[in-house]
């Protein structure tokens, strides 16, 4: 879907990198891979995950993260059985990247309120998309006034989507972790229980929309 | 004299004429419900507290128990169909949990919880309604309204009997309106009662906002399911 030519574009998961310590990945080799990954949304709900604290040690037993914002692996390297997605669908780059985690994973996981509705990005909803730029960029009271307004239109930049859908509009996505974030401990239980082979629940005592 | 009925499969006794709902929390079967409040006519909006009665799908605060009534709460049809009403009402208006004053004491985010929802399966649909801040005590988020009739039909001006809240309109152009005049007459405290009373983020009290800190609002000290089964209103 890049309008850019893909000749004069260097990834960084193309860069040279230093080699793996071979011990290293031979252990991970048996683990459950997951993939991670934020749309539109603020990284809350991967910082959530974090949140697990200790518990994240007895889930990396079990799961190696292949892509994701810690290890600052651009694409997803090897079939993984667990996508982690959170925030929604806003623009082009996120409907490819959504599509290349619906391809890449057995599971696909819609973590938080934007991932599920569209949450606080979809406010914009309310309102059609010309009146979002023109307040964004032509009426701001904080645009640089040196400057004629200018709503930002280049090659390089995801052209934005006229609403923000949620991802089980645009992909099949199989299950789904209300909050916003969701805390640690409901996290935790869902992939807890998809790596032991125990089926999806998220007890009303720990179930959250905020 | 009681009468007898079956509440999945259990032997239930029950007095003759007592509603279906209240004899299920009574027993200790819980029935979700968005309209019901215990002690109060059955308005019967919601069709959330739905179940199955002799094999049919009737809302269980419509319903008063007879002999050998047999009662289904936990089937598959029945669950789904409770669900799938909840569901809507999160797609239909714009139920944004993080950002609404009413989130940890809402019960249509407490009945999601308790049956266990993670999504609504019908597409969000960013519903655009008009507010309202006209009265003294009131802010009107007609985006949030589920249409259940409890202000409608439980709050009344206490000197002239009149009704204060009114449902205008039809179809999806019908939308909950306000007596200015007659709501600025209510006490503070009645008009704490009467936000409390909305099941979702519609009627808000001014000047509360997000008292409560997470962790210690209203369903979190004590969930809704067991506020029913203890016999409370909600």
């Amino acid at each position: 879907m890049s309008r850019r030519s893909e000749a004069d574009t260097t990834f960084a998961h193309d860069l040279p990198a230093t080699p793996m310590d071979p011990d290293a990945m031979a252990a991970r080799e048996d683990k459950i891979q997951v993939a991670m990954i934020a749309l539109c949304g603020c990284w809350g709900c991967t910082l959530s995950l974090l949140d697990m604290d200790e518990n994240l040690l007895a889930l990396l037993q079990k799961v190696n993260i292949n892509r994701s914002s810690f290890t600052d692996i651009k694409k997803i390297p090897v079939r993984s059985a667990i996508g982690f997605v959170e925030g929604g669908v806003a623009n082009e780059e996120n409907i490819e990247t959504l599509e290349h985690f619906r391809e890449n994973c057995d599971v696909l996981i819609a973590v938080g309120a934007c991932a599920i509705w569209g949450g606080v990005p979809a406010m914009r909803n309310m309102t059609p998309l010309a009146g979002c730029l023109r307040e964004a960029y032509v009426d701001s009271v904080t645009r640089p006034l040196e400057q004629p307004p200018t709503i930002p239109y280049h090659p390089d930049i995801p052209r934005i989507t006229k609403q923000v859908y949620p991802l089980h509009e645009v992909v099949k996505i199989d299950y789904f972790i209300p909050g916003c974030p969701p805390g640690a401990q409901v996290i935790r239980k869902v992939l807890d229980d998809l790596v032991n082979g125990r089926p999806f629940g998220i007890p009303a005592a720990i179930n959250r929309y905020d | 004299m009681s009468v007898y009925l079956t509440i999945d499969g259990k032997t239930i006794e029950a007095a003759p004429g007592a509603t279906l709902i209240d004899v299920a929390a009574d027993n200790g079967v819980y029935i979700p419900s968005l309209c019901y409040m215990r002690g109060k006519p059955c308005l019967g909006t919601c069709r959330v507290c739905s179940v199955k009665v002799n094999g049919n799908l009737m809302a269980a605060c419509t319903v008063k128990v007879a002999a050998g009534m047999e009662v289904a709460v936990d089937d598959a049809e029945a669950a789904d169909f409770r669900n799938a009403l909840v569901e809507i009402n999160f797609s239909e208006g714009n139920h944004n949990c993080p950002s609404c004053e009413k989130s940890g004491r809402c019960e249509l985010q407490a009945v999601g919880y308790e049956l266990g929802m993670v999504a609504s399966r019908f597409p969000y649909r960013f519903a655009k309604r008009s507010r309202e801040d006209a009265a003294r005590h009131f802010f009107l988020e007609r985006d949030r309204c589920i249409f259940c009739q409890r202000c409608v039909e439980f709050v009344r001006d206490e000197e002239t009997g009149r009704k204060i809240f009114s449902i205008d309109a039809r179809g999806w152009k019908a939308e909950i309106v306000i007596d200015v005049a007659l709501a600025d007459r209510m006490t503070g405290e009645r008009a704490a009662e009467v936000a409390e009373m909305c099941p979702v983020g519609c009627i808000i009290e001014k000047g509360r906002g997000y008292d409560d800190p997470i962790g210690k609002r209203k369903y979190e000290i004590k969930s809704l399911r067991q506020r029913v089964l203890d016999g409370e209103t909600a």
